[in-house]
């Protein structure tokens, strides 16, 4: 499995993560190894086989339609990294006049 | 409470009266205070809430009143798990400042069963990891030799139940996580089928591959124990809605003409001798019961590894893109003026640890437009297959035994910076939760070295009750579950 530097760094973009020089090439090594191991998925005949992505043989779980009380503002809040009491608060992301 | 009694023998003496909750609560706390120093399974012990507990479950009971099954026994809750008013950290500094606002149906079930909530146990972060060391605060040591890894992702429930700092625990298991902690702390760890116990309020790793599991010191407990788990939950959609068959009541009658399934694709190279030992000697205690014992073949198993490092990584990357460091978890801090992009970017690269970031690029990655197809839909596909073979084995045969993991517990450090290596240390559980199957994991003795080995049987779905018997015929004829290490 050929990875590059490149790729790792366009995965980490996808992926929201911030990383480091070291971790990026620590993560080329790791992931190609994984990558690597990985390819003996190609040596199985999977022509006609369907893709099982859960093994659950419910499907489309109805409720009806009527609001439930849910958690309040309190506690919503209670964990957020910025609030005013009121609001979740992030930084500023439009440009503009304050 | 002697660290051999199991939870049944001190339910027996709650309700005769010769013990009350508060003291057995008081004996678990001093246990952890003598031992917990050289495990480290706790993260956090709330021995002040578990005394009240403790008191209003004594009152009840003297009062005459129903006190649930589990009747003021004390129980750990692995720190991915929610419960009210609790920290819920999932071992990572992402969630390191989280406290929970609701309770998970689990912890519903087992407050309303008269369980003690006594603490929270270490994990590897958000579950990810086969030795516990991923964890961003504390290294839990296995109680049988605290050079050794405890195993993971739940080493801390399974380590907390072998060194007798409590009777019982729960744990989650995606790949293994519960089964091989269980194996290499000499407990009994159990998966139910997938949807079998409600995952609300179980911090998400792989949705279609998680689910919550009792360890306990033998068959019996850990029967005891699921009774309290399962159950339908409309607030889970994969969460089933069929009968739950009574566990204990059936636990010790012996099943007639059990038909135990060998894998011999499972014993080739890599497999350590004295595990590969414990499996004879298990056909021979099954066939000295009358059991038969069949040669099956699961031509996918050696392909579980390589499905299940597409499917959970692809899951967990899309789970795990909730936290931004907006609503709750870390948020970078900076003097500069940071765009939302950097906020997201930044929170994540400072708040996950690398396994995590392994994981979520390894996931991200196979996503991606271009490798979705060769990767993703690739692996569900293998699955099928695995799930499959899983379908025609027990067409021939009640269960299948096999090793819980290829050896022993190994050396703390040893496998950290290989994970590939670390990886392969689930071949044998991994098939379980691709196939959404029941599997438990026996102790089985221990090696020459001291370390227990433990032994895996996997059941058909919803089977939880022939797995169980099956297992405690194993049990019963051997007295390795009950062995506590000296500390």
């Amino acid at each position: 499995m050929n990875l590059s530097i490149d790729d790792v760094k366009k995965v980490a973009k996808l992926a929201r993560l911030r990383l480091s020089p070291e971790e990026e090439q620590e993560f080329l090594g790791q992931l190609g190894d994984i990558l690597g191991y990985i390819e003996m998925l190609n040596e199985v005949d999977t022509e006609n086989v369907e893709p099982m992505a859960h093994i659950a043989d419910v499907v489309n779980v109805f409720r009806s339609d009527e609001a439930q009380p849910s958690i309040d503002r309190e506690k919503t809040l209670l964990n957020a990294p910025k609030t005013d009491g009121t609001y979740f608060l992030v930084p500023q992301i439009l440009d503009g006049a304050e | 409470m002697s660290e051999q009694q199991t939870a049944q023998q001190l339910i027996s003496q709650l309700n005769n009266q010769e013990l009350s909750s508060r003291e057995l609560v008081q004996q678990c706390l001093d246990r952890i205070t003598s031992v917990d120093d050289s495990v480290k399974a706790f993260l956090e012990v709330n021995s002040e809430s578990a005394l009240q507990q403790a008191d209003a479950i004594d009152q009840k009971r003297s009062a005459g009143e129903s006190v649930g099954p589990l009747t003021g026994i004390p129980i750990a809750i692995k720190d991915n798990i929610c419960v009210e008013g609790w920290k819920t950290s999932c071992s990572s500094k992402m969630l390191e400042n989280f406290t929970s606002v609701y309770d998970a149906h689990v912890i519903e079930n087992l407050k309303s069963a008269g369980a003690v909530l006594i603490g929270r146990v270490n994990l590897d972060e958000f579950a990810m990891g086969s030795s516990c060391e991923n964890s961003a605060f504390q290294k839990t040591a296995n109680p049988w030799n605290t050079d050794c890894a405890p195993g993971g992702s739940s080493g801390g429930s399974a380590a907390a139940v072998a060194a007798g700092m409590v009777p019982l625990s729960i744990g989650s298991d995606t790949g293994g996580s519960i089964r091989q902690p269980a194996a290499f702390c000499g407990v009994v760890g159990m998966k139910p089928t997938y949807g079998r116990v409600s995952r609300y309020g179980l911090v998400a790793f792989a949705s279609s591959l998680d689910q919550i599991g009792p360890f306990a010191k033998n068959v019996s407990d850990a029967a005891l124990l699921l009774e309290s788990l399962w159950g339908h939950d409309r607030r889970d959609s994969t969460s089933v809605d069929i009968p739950a068959p009574s566990l204990v009541n059936q636990i010790d009658q012996p099943l007639a003409g059990l038909k135990v399934g060998i894998v011999s694709e499972h014993y080739s190279d890599g497999l350590d001798d004295e595990v590969h030992q414990a499996i004879q000697s298990a056909k021979e205690t099954y066939q000295a019961q009358g059991a038969e014992i069949h040669e099956v073949e699961l031509p996918h198993a050696k392909c579980g590894v390589a499905a299940y490092y597409i499917i959970a990584p692809s899951e967990a990357s899309s789970n795990l893109s909730r936290y931004d460091g907006i609503h709750y978890g870390h948020r970078a801090s900076s003097e500069e003026k940071m765009s939302l992009e950097d906020l997201y970017e930044r929170s994540r690269g400072e708040g996950f640890g690398p396994e995590v970031k392994r994981r979520i690029m390894l996931g991200a990655y196979a996503l991606s437009s271009g490798y979705y197809d060769a990767y993703y839909l690739k692996a569900l596909k293998v699955r099928r297959l695995i799930a499959e073979d899983y379908q025609k084995a027990f067409e021939k045969v009640d269960v299948i035994l096999s090793p819980t993991s290829p050896s022993p517990a190994f050396k703390l450090g040893e496998l950290v910076d290989d994970p590939l290596q670390m990886y392969l240390n689930d071949i044998y559980t991994i098939g379980a939760n691709l196939a959404g199957i029941p599997g438990i994991s026996i102790p089985a003795g221990l090696s020459s070295q001291g370390l227990p080995i433990g032994i895996q049987l996997l059941a058909p779905v919803y089977e939880e009750e022939k797995l169980l018997r099956a297992a405690r015929m194993y049990e019963k004829e051997h007295e390795h579950s009950l062995a506590v290490p000296s500390l």
